[in-house]
């Protein structure tokens, strides 16, 4: 309640920026921080006294072992290789499919045409998941690097084009009269009113394709990779060096949460005012 | 401004709409004028065609027959010359106050510095400066409708149509915008169309009230309110306005009898209505 707005008040609704007391800012943070720590203990718990009851924990790796691997990859030549092998064809797949389908997406929301030329195949497509495109995937292209990039592509792009066809479709159509009332023509209704309008289900498929798009990565680099996280976690199964499987797991949710949030900030860079209304 | 004051003429209009199944006629038969730098009020019954009315002259409804001419051209399609301000704040809430304002100028390729100044002078008349960079979820409803005035006015149309403009505001806040728009009008002069179901409202703000039947919406009475001017809310209470709403109130009242006792909704003793009106002019 403390963010609500007292719009007649000019002091207030001049500044957007509201500035919670810091009092209720480092409450949630310790919650959060606790709970994190909670879950480690936990984890310890389980692991050292190799609990046996539906879940298996003798072969779970301890936290400290973990970290000891941690240790050991982060000096390791490999790490770097693997990160970045990952995280290049995670925004090679992601980048493609964020310029197709919300290109695809405008065109098809707006015209009926278009979406009667385009969305047969695409619907017809869409069923089948990221991963069972591997084989095929890996048929089609001239070497492995390509086939993980196109899989993270697919990953990603359905979940940006059905948003964007969403948000085109959703955009007020008393917007548009309005635009229309202050001269804007077809053009102009489109790059001032529905690109905007529609902006925040794109940002929305945009966070949804990025999981999808790392989730497809992972899967692809267990099957096709030489390098990358999801190889890296499968090779440490099959080497049955197991606090390494633990911490591939780890990198990769990490990496997961930090492009969301990267996707946030993007977004709330470019939409100030929707991020002023999840304040309120 | 020559060629360009804000003339409008009705011709014979007739509006249909299409539904999934039949088809409502909305309007019928209405053919009026409207002399420049006028207001003139549509008064009517919820659903009577005043909206669909207010979008034919602004070109974004197509009539079924009959024309809109405006300055002598047929209306064919929306333009920034005839602004429109409805109901429901429709400001588009990816622009702040400033770019609200500003949206019509750069429609029409103005220059950043000019978009500013006219945009700053036009806040400033409906007193929001210091809001610019506001995002309209920030304002109150008032203020958003001060915006969406000013949205419209910085374009300096020459007509321009308010739909029900102040009907979801509380009685203050309509009292202070009614009166705004009255100062506006006066400086700046354009041919003001204004519907509303407020008899009240229809006759503080108009020169002329255009009452309308039931669907399809006709023309039942035109009549011409002599209240001196400037006008402002303190007059509400005045003999003078009492008589007008009365005859006013007496008129809707009639109408609605009328409505009840045709069954086909045929103008039945019209010129029982009309004959009325130039005796109360007289009383003004």
């Amino acid at each position: 309640m403390a963010n609500t707005l007292v719009t007649t008040s000019p002091a207030l609704a001049t500044t957007h920026t509201l500035r919670p007391k810091t009092k209720r800012l480092y409450l949630p943070i310790l919650i959060r921080c606790a709970s994190l720590l909670a879950c480690v203990v936990l984890w310890h718990l389980a692991s050292t006294n190799k609990w046996n009851g539906i879940v298996n924990f003798e072969n779970v790796p301890s936290p400290g072992a973990v970290c000891q691997a941690a240790a050991q990859l982060l000096v390791s030549p490999k790490f770097q290789n693997h990160l970045f092998s990952s995280i290049a064809r995670v925004f090679a797949g992601f980048g493609c499919a964020v310029v197709l389908a919300i290109a695809i997406g405008l065109g098809v929301g707006r015209s009926r045409w278009l979406s009667n030329l385009l969305m047969p195949p695409l619907e017809l497509l869409r069923p089948i998941p990221a991963v069972a495109w591997i084989p095929l995937a890996v048929l089609m292209f001239p070497n492995p690097e390509e086939s993980m990039v196109y899989i993270t592509f697919v990953g990603a792009f359905y979940p940006i084009l059905l948003n964007t066809i969403h948000g085109v479709g959703a955009v007020d159509t008393n917007l548009i009269f309005a635009s229309l009332t202050l001269g804007a023509n077809r053009l102009r209704v489109f790059s001032d009113v529905i690109v905007p309008g529609a902006l925040p289900a794109i940002v929305t498929g945009l966070s949804i394709g990025m999981g999808n798009a790392w989730f497809s990565l992972v899967t692809a680099e267990m099957v096709a990779g030489q390098f990358g996280i999801g190889y890296y976690t499968w090779e440490s199964y099959t080497l049955q060096k197991y606090p390494n499987i633990v911490l591939g797991m780890i990198m990769i949710g990490l990496l997961g949460m930090l492009s969301s949030l990267l996707i946030k900030r993007i977004a709330w860079y470019f939409m100030p005012w929707a991020k002023l209304g999840a304040n309120q | 401004m020559k060629g360009q004051s804000g003339e409008i003429s009705i011709r014979n209009a007739r509006i249909c709409f299409t539904t999934a199944h039949r088809v409502v006629e909305a309007v019928k038969d209405i053919s009026a004028d409207f002399s420049p730098g006028t207001f003139t009020t549509l008064l009517g019954p919820s659903g009577c065609g005043k909206s669909s009315l207010l979008g034919a002259i602004a070109g974004f409804v197509r009539l079924t027959q009959g024309q809109v001419l405006v300055d002598s051209r047929p209306v064919s399609r929306p333009d920034g010359s005839r602004g429109v301000v409805f109901q429901h704040h429709n400001l588009f809430p990816w622009k702040t106050v400033q770019g609200n304002v500003e949206f019509g100028l750069k429609m029409r390729r103005v220059r950043k510095e000019e978009r500013r100044r006219l945009a700053d002078e036009i806040l400033d008349r409906v007193k929001l400066r210091g809001f610019q960079n506001s995002y309209p979820d920030q304002l109150s409803g008032g203020m958003l409708q001060r915006v969406n005035l000013a949205r419209v006015l910085v374009n300096r149309p020459t007509v321009m149509m308010l739909d029900e403009p102040f009907g979801a505001l509380d009685a203050q806040t309509r009292l202070q915008m009614q009166e705004m728009l009255l100062e506006l009008w006066n400086d700046l002069k354009m041919t003001i169309v204004f519907v509303t179901h407020d008899v009240d409202e229809a006759i503080l703000l108009s020169d002329r009230v255009l009452v309308m039947s039931r669907r399809p919406g006709r023309i039942r009475a035109d009549f011409e309110v002599p209240l001196s001017r400037p006008r402002s809310a303190e007059q509400l209470t005045s003999a003078d306005f009492n008589r007008q709403k009365k005859f006013c109130l007496d008129l809707l009242r009639e109408e609605a009898h009328l409505d009840e006792m045709s069954s086909n909704g045929d103008a039945m003793s019209l010129s029982g209505l009309e004959v009325t009106v130039p005796a109360v002019e007289q009383n003004g």
